[in-house]
């Protein structure tokens, strides 16, 4: 069969792709959740219609609205230092601080 | 509400004449609405009517973001008026509303100059479907490693449930980078397929070229990975799947591989 010609390019396109994917992160990065960083309205869920998640934020940096950022960059974002001047920082748990009156 | 003694109405309303009311702003009350006092219930019966279109319209928009961020919202709001009362939701699952949306959107001919917006809504709407896909535990990659180049040759993959294909003649998966991320370059024009994963939890498209949709699919329809690479050596003369097998790979696409060899 002539679909059968060229079975080494085969054998070595799987590999190199094993080794790609091995070393090469997925595009999205490895993600992990990180809550207080997200503006009103813009924290992350593709989840649509119908559920509770994403968009439902109603204050900027809200404590308990997460976002998906690239894994270990959670708590060393820049963010604006809180009203009383104290400082804000992302967090992998839910936070107390900024919560919607 | 605690209060299940109602009056028995005084004349009955059918379901349909009721769900026409309730889809259509103009039409008259049923007669035979009658609230717990036995009076008209025309007002409760418009602040319901309006529930529903408000709640639909707000599905709408979280349903296609990128729709709606295109459109501006004056625009989203009126079309999804008219959406959602020619296409009442069919299913209690709200997370799927909207699918007739694409080709709504492509029959409207105040949109034809946009031509590439029903394909933004088909990517939204396959977004949503992959991320409520089932859950499904990928191969381990040495799994591919293992096997002998006959097996390798003779072997069938078995995808997630999350993987979507979709063809495009416009760049859709740019024209969605540029509208979700905040430091996308501006779309050039030309066709993009697109594949979504969902290597974590949230579902990732990406480009594949026109060889690399047809391996898939052939693989989705049971060919061997030898009999998909002879169909996308047909349209791309020396296809090489470390493009797309590495797109798989990375987004935990493969579930099976069964080989008999």
């Amino acid at each position: 069969m002539s679909n059968m010609s060229k079975p080494l390019a085969v054998a070595g396109a799987v590999a190199a792709a094993l080794s790609a994917a091995s070393v090469m992160p997925a595009a999205a990065g490895t993600k992990e959740k990180c809550y207080g960083v997200s503006m009103a309205g813009q924290n992350d869920c593709a989840a649509g219609p119908g559920t509770t998640c994403a968009g439902t934020s109603t204050v900027d940096y809200q404590g308990n609205a997460w976002t998906l950022v690239d894994a270990g960059t959670c708590t060393e974002m820049d963010l604006p230092a809180m009203a009383d001047g104290g400082k804000r920082a992302g967090s992998l748990e839910p936070l107390e601080r900024d919560l919607p009156a | 509400m605690s209060d299940l003694d109602l009056p028995t109405p005084a004349a009955s309303v059918s379901q349909a004449a009721f769900s026409h009311a309730m889809m259509d702003g103009s039409a008259a009350v049923p007669a035979g609405l009658v609230d717990p006092q036995n009076a008209s219930a025309g007002r409760r019966f418009a602040v319901y009517r309006n529930n529903i279109a408000v709640s639909l319209t707000e599905a709408m928009h979280s349903a296609f973001p990128v729709i709606a961020k295109l459109l501006g919202k004056a625009n989203m709001d009126g079309l999804a008026g008219l959406y959602l009362r020619a296409h009442p939701p069919s299913s209690p699952l709200m997370m799927f509303y909207g699918a007739e949306f694409p080709a709504f959107l492509e029959a409207m001919p105040q949109l034809n100059h946009l031509g590439y917006l029903g394909d933004v809504a088909r990517l939204e709407l396959a977004l949503r479907q992959s991320y409520h896909a089932a859950d499904a535990a990928p191969i381990a990659p040495e799994a591919l490693a293992d096997l002998s180049e006959a097996e390798l040759l003779a072997t069938k993959v078995t995808f997630a449930p999350a993987l979507q294909l979709l063809r495009s003649k416009w760049p859709l998966c740019a024209i969605w980078h540029f509208n979700t991320l905040a430091d996308a370059p501006t779309p050039q024009a030309g066709a993009q397929n697109i594949l979504i994963t969902l290597p974590e939890f949230d579902p990732i498209p990406q480009v594949l070229s026109d060889a690399g949709i047809l391996w898939i699919t052939a693989l989705q329809e049971g060919a061997s990975i030898a009999e998909a690479v002879a169909r996308a050596t047909e349209v791309e003369d020396g296809f090489d799947l470390v493009a797309p097998l590495t797109l798989l790979l990375q987004g935990n696409a493969i579930i099976g591989l069964e080989n008999k060899g």
